[in-house]
């Protein structure tokens, strides 16, 4: 039995998945990127090693992506991980046309052809508004931790309005909102409806077409789940996997090589 | 053609360009020194033809300015701007050359005399009041072409039209009163027979531009449009109606025309054929080309080579019996045709798709520049309903490298490569 694995190596978090040859998950990790982005690479494959009781050379093809997929030094290749979140949605949801994908630093909106491959693509440019970072300043703000923020908003009735487009400067509106003696379940929806919103303007520009497959380490957070969905006026699917998308995408493509290896020189071309 | 080695004439464009641009810079410097004032153009409707009839030195802030990304000092110059209290939102351009006065004139490549009066068009809404800003600095008159526009996209009024005429006899007053201006500015009397000269090399030069232009069809591209086109358009702006400038284009065009015949393309292997929109990257000028040389993408054609040439593209021929009338037609065709370029791109780039066979377009807004990029991404929904073609929309800046990030831009750049190379796998499997 061969094995791949995908390592993503993402601004926050770094995810390793590894697949046999049934595409099958057999093991997944995930750590802290940290400072030293080697080495959480490293760490992240190695535990899933470990996970999965197997052994390095087992693992015939390693596939980089995110940010530091160049800092993966035992990866054979380098995918980005917006070829990966596509790729990776369409093997859980087969009839995903669109991809959201919100991670810590960036939101990506990714339109996919039936094949995963992508058709178009957007994604927010230098400034952190409507991806994790801004939930994480919500967060720090309101001293709630990160996986209750989606719980608490939920609770929410009269959502506030979240006027400024700046992870920056959302922290001292969601102070102000405090301020003004609003409820944080209240401040927490508007947040969200806020994040979906942004969201939603990059699905438009690449178009949105259905089904949308929401990845990345926010879709684990209910309320963005719901404020996609009212956003959208549609049922965006989620999988378990969701935040390891990029990692499983990249585990698929390092499979590809396998199989491509060993298949007739037709193969190995539209492999590569 | 002439019996020359491919050594000598390979590259020779870049080389010479290169050579051009520093004397031309050279002779400003000069005139710095010697305390001669300038006339002060942009790169749309620079009427430099008429302006060295009257012996004024020229001077292109935009292209200055840029020379300050290129060299990497542009943070210096930006930050000395917002000092004095510009605003980061305002033009990197203008900031530049607001800290370029501020310091005397002086550039990396030299010095750059004071201005004498400027002159320029309402190509760009921004000219109006960057030149207002000489006026109160150095006291320098100030004179403004309207050049009227196309009214719609696909509206174009030609010659015979009514509405053109129009235009036509509106731009040509403008003129004369420009050159009544100019004879009390300099004490000098107009020419007539050296505008038929200037002319003339310019003449030599838009035909010789519109055909370097037309030999990228090659397969490979002779040339890449980002990167060599940039050094080709610098001469077609600074030397725009001198003999150097009309011969710069003959030899130009012989050396493409060598290229071609041989099938002589550039150094990338050329996998992708690709064709840009909007200004480049000047703060990493070099290295945001080879972000898609290295993935085998070079740039056949660029809609700022048109835009930034003011038109020349086009190939304008004065006509030397009515040069006034001419001139006037000249500038109102191609001022047109650079904010068309700019404005009503849709038209423009599926006819660029067709003949240079591209493979891809990549849009490239900038921060600095509204007025070039707003509108990109509705344009390119526009051409995407009418072509199939695969697009890269990615922003940076034409000047600040505060909002240049490099990591950001290539993940993109990767991104687009690779599903140009999906694309391509796809249709291999389809038309085996």
């Amino acid at each position: 039995m061969a094995y791949a694995a995908g390592v993503d190596v993402g601004s926050t978090q770094t995810k390793a998945v590894i697949i046999d040859e049934e595409r099958t998950i057999v093991s997944r990790s995930l750590t802290e990127t940290g400072a030293n982005v080697i080495r959480a690479a490293e760490n992240a494959f190695q535990e899933a090693l470990r996970g999965g009781d197997l052994r390095e050379e087992e693992v015939e093809y390693v596939v980089g992506t995110g940010y530091g997929r160049y800092k993966v030094t035992f990866g054979n290749t380098q995918v980005t991980e917006i070829s990966c979140h596509g790729r990776g949605a369409v093997h859980m949801f087969p009839d995903t046309r669109t991809v959201v994908d919100m991670g810590g630093q960036d939101t990506k909106a990714i339109r996919v052809s039936p094949t995963g491959e992508i058709v178009d693509f957007c994604m927010n440019d230098k400034c952190a508004a409507g991806t994790g970072r801004f939930l994480g300043a919500a967060s720090s703000a309101l001293d709630i931790p990160l996986d209750q923020l989606g719980p608490t908003a939920l609770r929410g009735e009269r959502p506030v309005k979240i006027s400024t487009t700046c992870t920056v400067f959302a922290e001292s509106e969601v102070l102000s909102w405090l301020g003004k003696g609003k409820k944080i379940e209240d401040i927490l929806l508007g947040v969200h409806q806020s994040i979906a919103a942004r969201s939603a303007g990059l699905l438009r520009r690449v178009g949105i077409e259905s089904d949308v497959t929401f990845t990345g380490g926010v879709a684990k957070n209910t309320a963005m789940i719901e404020a996609l969905n009212e956003r959208l006026a549609l049922k965006v699917n989620v999988s378990e996997e969701s935040h390891y998308m990029g990692a499983l995408g990249a585990a698929l493509f390092a499979l590809d090589h396998i199989l491509a290896s060993r298949a007739p020189t037709k193969a190995k071309q539209d492999a590569s | 053609m002439s019996q020359i080695s491919e050594e000598a004439i390979v590259g020779r464009g870049n080389k010479d360009g290169a050579s051009l641009f520093r004397d031309w810079f050279r002779e400003l410097t000069t005139a710095a020194e010697e305390d001669r004032r300038a006339a002060y153009v942009f790169v749309m409707g620079s009427l430099c033809e008429l302006l060295q009839t009257f012996d004024l030195p020229v001077v292109f802030p935009e292209i200055n300015s840029l020379q300050t990304a290129v060299r990497r000092v542009a943070h210096e110059y930006l930050n000395e701007a917002e000092d004095y209290g510009y605003s980061p939102d305002i033009c990197g351009y203008v900031k530049a050359d607001v800290a370029t006065q501020l310091r005397r004139g002086e550039l990396p490549m030299g010095r750059i005399p004071k201005p004498a009066i400027a002159v320029y068009t309402n190509a760009c809404n921004t000219y109006i009041k960057w030149a207002e800003i000489w006026e109160r600095m150095h006291g320098a008159p100030t004179f403004v072409i309207d050049v009227p526009g196309s009214r719609a996209d696909g509206a174009k009024t030609w010659q015979g039209d009514q509405d053109f005429e129009n235009d036509r006899r509106y731009v040509l007053a403008q003129l004369k009163e420009l050159i009544t201006t100019l004879e009390q500015l300099t004490g000098r009397r107009f020419d007539i027979d050296r505008l038929r000269e200037t002319m003339g090399h310019a003449n030599t030069m838009h035909r010789g531009w519109k055909r370097v232009l037309e030999l990228n069809r090659s397969r490979p591209s002779l040339f890449n449009a980002l990167s060599d086109g940039t050094i080709y358009l610098g001469v077609t702006n600074c030397l725009k109606g001198t003999a150097a400038g009309a011969r710069y284009f003959d030899d130009l065009v012989e050396e493409m025309e060598y290229k071609a015949a041989r099938g002589i393309g550039t150094l990338t292997d050329e996998q992708y054929r690709l064709i840009f929109v909007g200004v480049p990257c000047y703060p990493i000028f070099r290295r945001f080309t080879e972000l898609f040389t290295e993935s085998g993408g070079t740039f056949v054609n660029s809609t700022y080579l048109w835009f930034a040439s003011g038109g020349s593209n086009l190939g304008y021929q004065y006509d030397l019996e009515h040069p006034l009338e001419s001139l006037a037609e000249g500038l109102l065709v191609s001022v047109r045709d650079a904010m068309d370029s700019m404005f009503f791109q849709t038209g423009v780039l599926t006819d660029m798709i067709d003949a240079y066979q591209a493979d891809g377009i990549v849009y490239h807004p900038i921060k600095s520049c509204r007025t070039v990029s707003t509108g990109l991404a509705d344009n390119r929904r526009a051409l995407m309903r009418e072509r199939d073609i695969p697009s890269l929309f990615i922003e940076s800046d034409m000047m600040d490298r505060r909002v240049v990030s490099e990591a950001q831009l290539k993940n993109r750049i990767d991104a687009f490569f690779e599903g140009l190379a999906a694309r391509r796998r796809q249709a291999a499997i389809s038309n085996p």
